[in-house]
């Protein structure tokens, strides 16, 4: 294919799990983010499972919120969407490192 | 450890703006940022104003990693499959200082920037988080870091934390904003050779394009996508109130992969390669619910205090490097008179006041308060105005007359008029 072909190629689609491969992460032991399981319960809208840009929050077959903090881009936007999460900056040097931000 | 003059918190473009005001008038500043480097944790959606770095480093451009100047701006509507927009190409842009407008990736350039401000003698603490302010008798004297002899001390603190600012909430100067007051965006960095950016956006070398997308471009929701041209990448995104995503269930991953799917977008990503994705909380405060700004010994700046004018100038990193050099400049006056309390940093609120940030945020600040009254805006009317103009241009049997009735019928039978009229009024009022 030559550069003008190649130019034309539609974009490869990618899936969320892919995007956030592409991403570098510095992996801390601990979660960052917590949920509150009590008020979980009882929450219908559970917004954290959509709302999360690279959703962190998956729902299990017994419906408790597990999250995978390994793959939060550090937006905050789960902790102004859910007033119970609890949100706390990841340990110095970890988290996401964006290479083009 | 040493006691600072200063301490700043965050190596973002507020925070260090502020550092390099301090430290080029002696002032011993230390920088806590918690990234692995300045810029690793910071993204936007691409345009940096330069009116304020212009001054503080001149000739910035033969240096800083700049992507592009902006030369071209496209504001569309989209409906469906279909597209209007207008676009402005502005040659007079193309000259020194470039509109003081530029693409950057600030990875890159606020790593360069804080760069700039250790060179001038700054001292940059990386991978290193503070959970909290140090009090003396209600004075913030310090910073607690989260590393092993973490507590250091100083005159005065300038937190520049960010959207997500957790400790200018926890030191009781904000409210932890409410879901429409905060804009949640997600962006792709996507890589394409610059002969075919500059070709397909029709851009001489180094000239930029900043594009933004209405209606069916976000589900017809309040809010945007957007694309800006890097030198040899675009960047590619969507924001939307965090109120807006919740009402809709809406993922952001969705919504930005509906976005690129449009096939007014999809054309302009040909031959683009996804590198990087990322995502980001923009404050639309509204100038009414800015938090405080100063207390004994503490200065709020940048993304923190809100600095961001949400209109169609879309300026953030300006708003932020201008209020951590008046935050600078008000520490250095501080300093002169032995007065850190919240009183002897009243200068900060007027020098705000004086600046465009104020007059800026006073004149647009509450644009999306406004504009949330007027869903119909991103709703209804894209599809009714591109229906009727897709009317108007369709050949076929009909005379054109008949063509033209039936074009303004269709749009009439789905749009009040009067109601039309006066929201387009009311939203050019509020924007323009």
């Amino acid at each position: 294919m030559n550069k003008i072909e190649q130019a034309l190629q539609p974009l490869e689609p990618k899936t969320l799990s892919e995007k956030l491969f592409l991403v570098r992460f510095k992996t801390d032991t601990e979660s960052h983010l917590k949920v509150n399981s009590e008020k979980c319960k009882v929450c219908r809208d559970k917004s954290c499972i959509y709302i999360c840009p690279a959703e962190v929050y998956k729902l299990d077959e017994k419906e408790n919120i597990i999250i995978s903090y390994e793959g939060c881009l550090e937006c905050g936007t789960c902790r102004i969407a859910c007033e119970f999460i609890e949100w706390m900056n990841p340990k110095g040097g970890y988290g996401v490192c964006y290479k083009f931000g | 450890m040493d006691k600072f003059d200063c301490i700043i918190i965050g190596a973002g473009p507020a925070g260090v703006a502020a550092a390099l005001t301090l430290v080029r008038k002696g002032l011993t500043v230390a920088v806590f940022e918690r990234g692995e480097y300045p810029g690793s944790k910071n993204l936007f959606g691409g345009i940096l104003y330069s009116t304020v770095l212009n001054k503080l480093i001149p000739n910035f451009r033969e240096d800083a990693p700049v992507e592009r100047h902006i030369t071209k701006r496209r504001y569309s509507i989209l409906s469906k499959n279909s597209e209007m927009a207008v676009e402005f190409d502005f040659e007079d842009f193309n000259h020194s200082p470039f509109n003081n407008s530029f693409t950057v990736l600030r990875a890159k350039f606020d790593r360069w920037f804080a760069q700039k401000a250790e060179e001038a003698g700054a001292v940059i603490f990386t991978e290193t988080v503070v959970d909290d302010f140090i009090y003396d008798k209600g004075k913030v004297s310090g910073i607690k870091a989260r590393r092993e002899g973490g507590d250091v001390y100083t005159d005065v603190v300038i937190c520049a934390e960010g959207a997500n600012s957790l400790l200018t909430e926890k030191a009781g100067l904000k409210k932890k904003p409410l879901p429409h007051q905060m804009i949640t965006a997600s962006k792709e960095v996507i890589s394409l050779p610059r002969e075919a950016i500059e070709d397909r956006f029709s851009l001489n070398n180094d000239e930029g394009m900043a594009l933004e997308f209405f209606g069916g471009a976000v589900k017809w929701m309040i809010g945007s996508g957007f694309i800006y041209t890097n030198g040899d990448s675009l960047s590619v995104g969507v924001g939307c109130p965090i109120s807006v995503m919740k009402e809709n269930n809406m993922k952001p991953n969705d919504l930005l992969e509906s976005f690129k799917s449009h096939p007014v977008i999809k054309k302009l990503l040909r031959g683009g390669k996804t590198e990087e994705l990322s995502a980001k909380m923009i404050p639309e405060l509204g100038c009414k619910n800015l938090p405080r700004l100063i207390a004994d010994g503490l200065l709020i700046v940048g993304d923190a205090a809100g600095f961001v004018n949400p209109s169609l100038y879309r300026e953030g990193t300006n708003m932020a490097m201008a209020s951590g050099v008046a935050a600078a400049e008000t520490i250095l006056e501080a300093k002169e008179k032995g007065d850190f309390s919240e009183k002897g940093l009243e200068g900060y609120i007027k020098r705000l006041k004086d600046s465009f940030v104020m007059k800026d945020l006073e004149r647009y600040g509450d644009v999306p308060e406004k504009l949330s009254e007027m869903p119909q805006l991103f709703k209804e009317y894209p599809d009714a105005i591109l229906k009727m103009a897709e009317g108007y241009f369709t050949i076929s049997d009909l005379s054109k007359d008949e063509m033209h009735r039936q074009a303004w019928k269709g749009f009439k039978d789905k749009v009040s008029l009067w109601r039309f009229l006066l929201d387009m009024y009311k939203a050019r009022k509020a924007i323009l």
